[in-house]
């Protein structure tokens, strides 16, 4: 069904760009759908462009996983369109035409600004382009059963075509389509979650062979004397140890056994045995391997004897279940110590274990701001899915998923994912470090919405500023709107029990699934729209500077109007393509997280220039360029240097000469101070030449 | 347009831009406060604020309702013409 649906989507996308190809044989066409978009199909479009896959996916999944800290995207992501409304938008439209180097060069007429306008866009258009690209891939792996690979080429040759022929027309299209469901689809997710409210007793059924329904962790007593700890279960022996050392206080605040069991199996002839694991028929077949586990006889019935990892539970003493793959240095795969068979995957995490007592066993279907109050209280405990990786003596890779506890009342306040408090022996220069790392992404969010280029070229297809200013009340209140949605669809995920240890992204798709294959097949073909929309608007402005703003510059002459429309088609085509290599290549990189250094590449580079120039008098052509050029080198230069990508490129990140990720705080007054600099100098001397 | 309409019409802009530099400024403020909160007093952000929620939940909620109210009263200002100007 998710295919069926999937198709829809492509073939809809795909007729409106060839019906709308027509329209697109223009420059004013191609480039900005001749400016005649009515402004609440642009107010709409603006969110169905903005709302990328970080959004939608990211945000609902890092608000399952991390609780509140997820929301403070959705804050920021909001809170910048502030200033867009205010300062931005109607300048722009009355200053340019069609890309925002030439509301810049209206003033000033000098081609270098264009040219390092040009430039800015193209950059941070492929900063962006990555991680919908990679997100493009991440879904349709799972959604549509294909490879990470396919998924992201699919999705590049749909954008290629898409953007190639309809240009700025089918984008629009595309976007306002994407905006109206993503805005419809989450409001009838957000009343599904809230009318099954909150039931810690009961998770969702397990429905169908394929998916990964949730699991609920038993715990089983031990019995401990010194060092020495058996646990009550068939035949259990402990072969192995990790244990996890904070640190700063250097105690050993994680431990996990590795507990050798028996578990009961039915032989089925020729060396095959299924057994039940974890609810799930697995069968062990003696002919392909027995690494890691044995097949035991005892008084006449079958066992299979494997190996498991389980954590300690100091407060209760006993120990309690995990989920956990290990790659064995021959290269074989063991899931939860099982071998890696279609039947036996990892399974669906995290619940809500407790609620407060009046509420008894449910809460039932609930409003708005009881559910966030029942979420909030002291005594609701969050089980939420943490993972640690580690290698064993034997060399074998394991990575452990286990459910931590939380409190309703830390859950759903700022700390678990940004750690801001001071821990208990931590240096004060790191707490410094992690309130300013967090500090930075917050300005990045605020300073960044407003300079990303696939927003700045939507101000064209209007046809005039009051347009322009009424199209970004709309996107205010969507986005708004979405935004405040998806807190409830990130706690509802963890409600429902729908995580996947693996990654955050599915999050929002898994918790449609619980609802049933309908949801389930409409958030997939969403999902795919939303990325079809964001990356079409960012090739649509990567198209634009080049054709636009860096080839008449740098060939130094007018170009007719085909050649430019032609040169667009061209870009759109080659700008895809890098898109779907890059795509590829970072395929292991966390979508939102790279979302917040486009927003501070933006910020840098693009926003200096455009509040100066409208609210400083004194700033130069030559403060513009450098600003812009000042702005793209650090904040480039600071996230190649961060401790992230120390650790990308195999180093200690502590090392990193960047000591924070964010480099928003640094390199926006950087730009600023240039831009100030600069034009100082620059006006002075412009001012004696006159006198002179 | 004669001179007396485009000299109201740029008063007009320039007020509109003013209003606009003034909302920004202030809704920079009431973010920068939350920023602050949740930077150095994470813990007050758990305790309970109205209707049941905690301040950052409550926060959080009205600084995105804040915004769209922000967005709402600087369109029907910038409806209104001012004196004597068409307001485009």
């Amino acid at each position: 069904m998710a295919i069926l649906v999937f198709v829809v989507f492509v073939l809809f996308v795909l007729a409106v760009s060839a019906r709308q190809s027509r329209k697109a044989r223009t420059v004013g066409g191609y480039f900005v759908a001749n400016s005649s978009v009515h402004w609440g199909v642009n107010g709409i479009a603006f969110a169905g462009g903005y709302l990328s896959v970080a959004s939608f996916l990211g945000i609902c999944g890092l608000i399952a996983f991390y609780g509140y800290d997820g929301f403070l995207y959705s804050i920021g992501f909001l809170a910048g369109w502030i200033v867009a409304l205010f300062v931005i938008a109607e300048p722009m439209k009355r200053m340019g035409t069609f890309t925002f180097s030439d509301a810049l060069n209206k003033q000033y007429s000098r081609p270098g600004i264009q040219l390092a306008a040009g430039l800015s866009v193209l950059v941070v258009s492929l900063f962006y382009l990555v991680p919908q690209m990679v997100g493009a891939g991440v879904l349709v792996e799972p959604l549509l059963g294909i490879p990470h690979f396919w998924g992201v080429i699919l999705v590049g040759g749909v954008v290629i075509i898409l953007v190639a022929s309809g240009g700025m027309t089918s984008t629009t299209y595309v976007q306002f389509f994407n905006g109206g469901l993503l805005l419809t689809f989450a409001a009838v997710l957000t009343v599904a979650v809230l009318i099954r409210g909150i039931s810690p007793g009961d998770l969702p059924a397990e429905e169908g062979a394929e998916d990964l329904p949730s699991y609920r962790f038993s715990q089983v007593d031990a019995d401990i004397s010194g060092d020495r700890i058996v646990p009550d279960l068939p035949g259990a022996e402990v072969t192995g140890r990790h244990g996890i050392t904070d640190r700063y206080t250097g105690r050993e605040d994680l431990v996990f056994y590795r507990i050798s069991h028996l578990i009961p199996a039915v032989p089925q002839g020729d060396g095959r045995f299924t057994a039940q694991l974890k609810g799930r028929r697995v069968v062990f077949d003696t002919a392909a391997h027995t690494e890691g586990w044995t097949v035991e006889e005892v008084d006449g019935s079958s066992y299979i004897r494997l190996e498991q990892w389980w954590r300690f539970d100091a407060d209760n003493r006993d120990l309690v279940e995990t989920q956990h793959t290990s790659e064995l240095p021959s290269g074989t795969t063991l899931i939860n110590g099982a071998p890696d068979t279609g039947d036996n995957r990892l399974r669906q995490m995290g619940s809500v274990s407790a609620i407060p007592d009046e509420y008894g066993e449910s809460t039932g279907p609930v409003g708005p701001l009881r559910f966030l109050s029942v979420f909030s209280r002291d005594e609701t405990v969050v089980q939420r899915p943490k993972q640690v990786s580690f290698t064993t003596d034997a060399s074998a890779d394991v990575t452990i998923h286990y459910q931590e506890a939380v409190a309703g009342s830390m859950f759903m306040r700022p700390g678990l994912m940004f750690p801001l408090e001071a821990g208990e022996g931590e240096p004060a220069f790191r707490t410094l470090l992690n309130r300013l790392n967090f500090i930075s992404l917050m300005l990045a969010l605020f300073l960044g919405t407003s300079a990303l280029p696939h927003i700045l070229i939507r101000y064209y297809t209007v046809p005039n500023a009051e347009a322009a200013r009424k199209s970004t009340i709309v996107a205010i209140s969507g986005i708004g709107l979405f935004y405040i949605l998806t807190m409830f669809l990130g706690l509802g995920a963890v409600a429902a029990g729908a995580l996947n240890p693996e990654t955050d992204n599915m999050s929002a798709p898994l918790l449609a699934r619980s609802f049933g294959e309908v949801l389930f097949a409409m958030i997939s073909g969403i999902a795919f729209t939303t990325v079809l929309a964001t990356v079409s608007g960012l090739i649509m402005a990567a198209s634009g500077a080049v054709a636009h703003d860096l080839m008449a510059n740098l060939a130094k002459r007018q170009f007719s109007d085909t050649a430019k429309v032609l040169t667009g088609r061209i870009v759109a085509v080659v700008v895809g393509l890098i898109g779907i290599v890059l795509g590829i290549s970072f395929r292991d990189m966390n979508v939102s997280f790279l979302v917040g250094w486009a927003f501070a590449v933006a910020a840098s580079a693009n926003l200096p220039s455009l509040l100066c120039m409208l609210f400083w008098k004194r700033t130069t052509a030559s403060g513009i360029i450098a600003s812009i050029l000042v702005g793209i080198i650090a904040s480039v230069g600071l996230i190649l240097l961060s401790p992230d990508m120390w650790q990308r490129y195999g180093f200690d990140p502590a090392a990193a000469p960047m000591p924070i990720n964010q480099p928003g705080i640094v390199s926006i007054p950087l730009s600023f101070a240039v831009l100030f600099a600069v034009s100082l100098a620059t006006g002075k001397n412009r001012r004696q030449r006159e006198a002179d | 347009m004669d001179e007396h309409a485009s000299a109201s019409h740029d008063a007009y802009e320039r007020r509109k831009m003013i209003l606009g530099v003034r909302m920004t400024l202030i809704y920079s403020l009431i973010y920068t406060g939350f920023v602050v909160l949740s930077v150095f007093r994470p813990a007050f952000m758990g305790a309970r604020a109205v209707f049941g929620l905690n301040l950052a939940s409550a926060y959080g909620l009205g600084l995105i309702i804040i915004a769209v109210g922000f967005a709402l009263v600087y369109n029907h200002w910038c409806r209104i013409p001012a004196s004597g100007s068409s307001s485009e």
